[in-house]
């Protein structure tokens, strides 16, 4: 089926983000149709749309794909961004896998209480630079390549620049013990799909302030 | 690099409970050492064999491969169980995450404080947003498994999930009749059968002595 992908969510980051990166790394042109009430999620749960009840979903190829991780391995496999074989795509997704779970900590710190945001701030510097950042230094220093995986641009790399540039919110000096990282992010950073969605106007969203964690508490009940 | 994978982790479910499942149902035996010190753990990390610090560790092929679902994804493709093209993958992804989420909240159920807990809450996620899923998928399909009329790793992983669920509450599949058909055909299969006799490598429900060395180990108090 033609037309743009069309994603579902909050106007927000959140987990829908990830996907936004991909299918702009990949060129892909997307629409966008934002929950913004209460009302929007039930009309869609409703309609049946969601079939586990649940955003992000993203209307694509006569799909109503939903659960994050099952549609962006769908948009790698599809645009080629995901190796050129199993042992690649074994790498592309344990290292995924991490940044992942990196990102999710960040995610979640917007949700937490004031009294445990400090603690779990210095958590998530913690483990980006003592378990997360070092790999991914390693694997770049070891090969010597540009890329991750496989000596080609994969789905891998947009997850680490997008887990680099999270991290350097909560810590804009997050990289300095990280030499390769740094370059890495230039590298990746200046590829013409990602210029452009790292360029104002873009349909990258911004981090989440008090107002929209309000609005996204209400939406969702929590 | 020939040989059987090998599995390192607590002697208990766990994260690794899905991976012994799909190998099984898959026919390959693989071997397995059990994390039961600190400093077991600590002697893992140290020699540099678990790239983010943490099990699962599967040892297959070459690779010492981490991450639950990177380590299932593998197995998946290698042994015939992932689809036959990118669409089917999509479906049993789809399928997989939500049964993944299920036997997430009972995992995490055995490692709540007990004033915490909230089973009703599974229980009602369990028959409210996911049974009824495959439910109508399988009956859609009229077919006997979840995706593309083949047996997949959606199958195995949606069987997990449902005695799993049926150890917490017993009458569960009461009103998905077509699950329950679902359920003893996919337990037929040979390599299942065989998976759930006596003396196989599935581990039983945790206890507290479980809880409470994994929570050693990890230093999680």
């Amino acid at each position: 089926m033609a037309g743009k992908p069309k994603l579902h969510y909050t106007k927000g980051r959140g987990k829908m983000e990830s996907i936004r990166w991909l299918l702009a790394a990949a060129g892909v042109e997307f629409e966008e149709q934002f929950v913004e009430t209460k009302e929007d999620l039930e009309k869609l749960r409703k309609d049946g749309h969601l079939l586990f009840q649940q955003v992000p979903m993203v209307e694509i190829d006569g799909m109503k794909m939903v659960q994050t991780r099952a549609i962006l391995s769908y948009i790698a496999g599809k645009y080629n961004l995901y190796g050129k074989d199993l042992k690649d795509r074994a790498l592309i997704d344990m290292y995924v896998e991490g940044t992942t779970d990196l990102m999710g900590m960040i995610m979640y710190l917007a949700f937490q209480p004031p009294d445990a945001k400090e603690k779990n701030l210095a958590l998530i510097i913690e483990r980006a630079t003592t378990r997360y950042f070092p790999v991914y230094e390693k694997v770049l220093k070891d090969h010597g390549q540009e890329f991750l995986v496989g000596n080609h641009v994969s789905w891998a790399d947009v997850h680490l620049l997008e887990a680099i540039l999270m991290a350097e919110e909560c810590k804009p000096d997050i990289l300095s013990p990280f030499p390769q990282l740094k370059a890495f992010k230039g590298r990746i950073s200046n590829i013409p799909t990602i210029k452009k969605f790292l360029q104002p106007g873009s349909q990258r969203k911004p981090p989440a302030d008090d107002k929209f964690i309000a609005e996204v508490k209400k939406i969702f009940n929590i | 690099m020939c040989g059987k994978p090998k599995l390192t982790y607590f002697n208990g479910r766990g994260r690794m409970e899905s991976i012994r499942w799909l190998l099984a149902a898959a026919g390959v035996e693989f071997e397995e050492e059990f994390l039961e010190t600190r400093e077991q753990y600590q002697k893992l990390i140290k020699d540099g064999a678990l790239l983010f610090d943490q099990v699962p560790l599967v040892e297959i092929d070459g690779m010492k491969m981490v991450q639950t679902r990177a380590i299932l994804n593998y197995i998946a493709a290698k042994y015939n169980l992932y689809g036959k093209d990118l669409k089917e993958r999509a479906f049993i992804d789809m399928y997989v995450e939500g049964t993944t989420d299920l036997m997430g909240m009972i995992i995490t159920f055995d490692f709540t404080p007990p004033k915490e807990r909230n089973l009703p809450l599974i229980i009602e996620r369990a028959t409210t947003r996911y049974f009824p899923v495959y439910e109508k998928a399988l009956k859609q399909q009229g077919q006997e498994f979840l995706v593309g009329n083949q047996f997949s790793w959606a199958d195995v992983h949606l069987l997990e999930a449902i005695l799993m669920v049926e150890e917490r509450e017993p009458t569960v599949l009461s009103k998905f009749p077509v699950l329950q058909v679902f359920k003893a055909r996919i337990s037929n299969i040979p390599t299942i059968k065989k998976f759930l006799q006596p003396g196989s490598q599935r581990k039983p429900r945790p206890d507290d002595q479980y809880v409470a060395t994994v929570m050693k180990i990890l230093k999680k108090d």
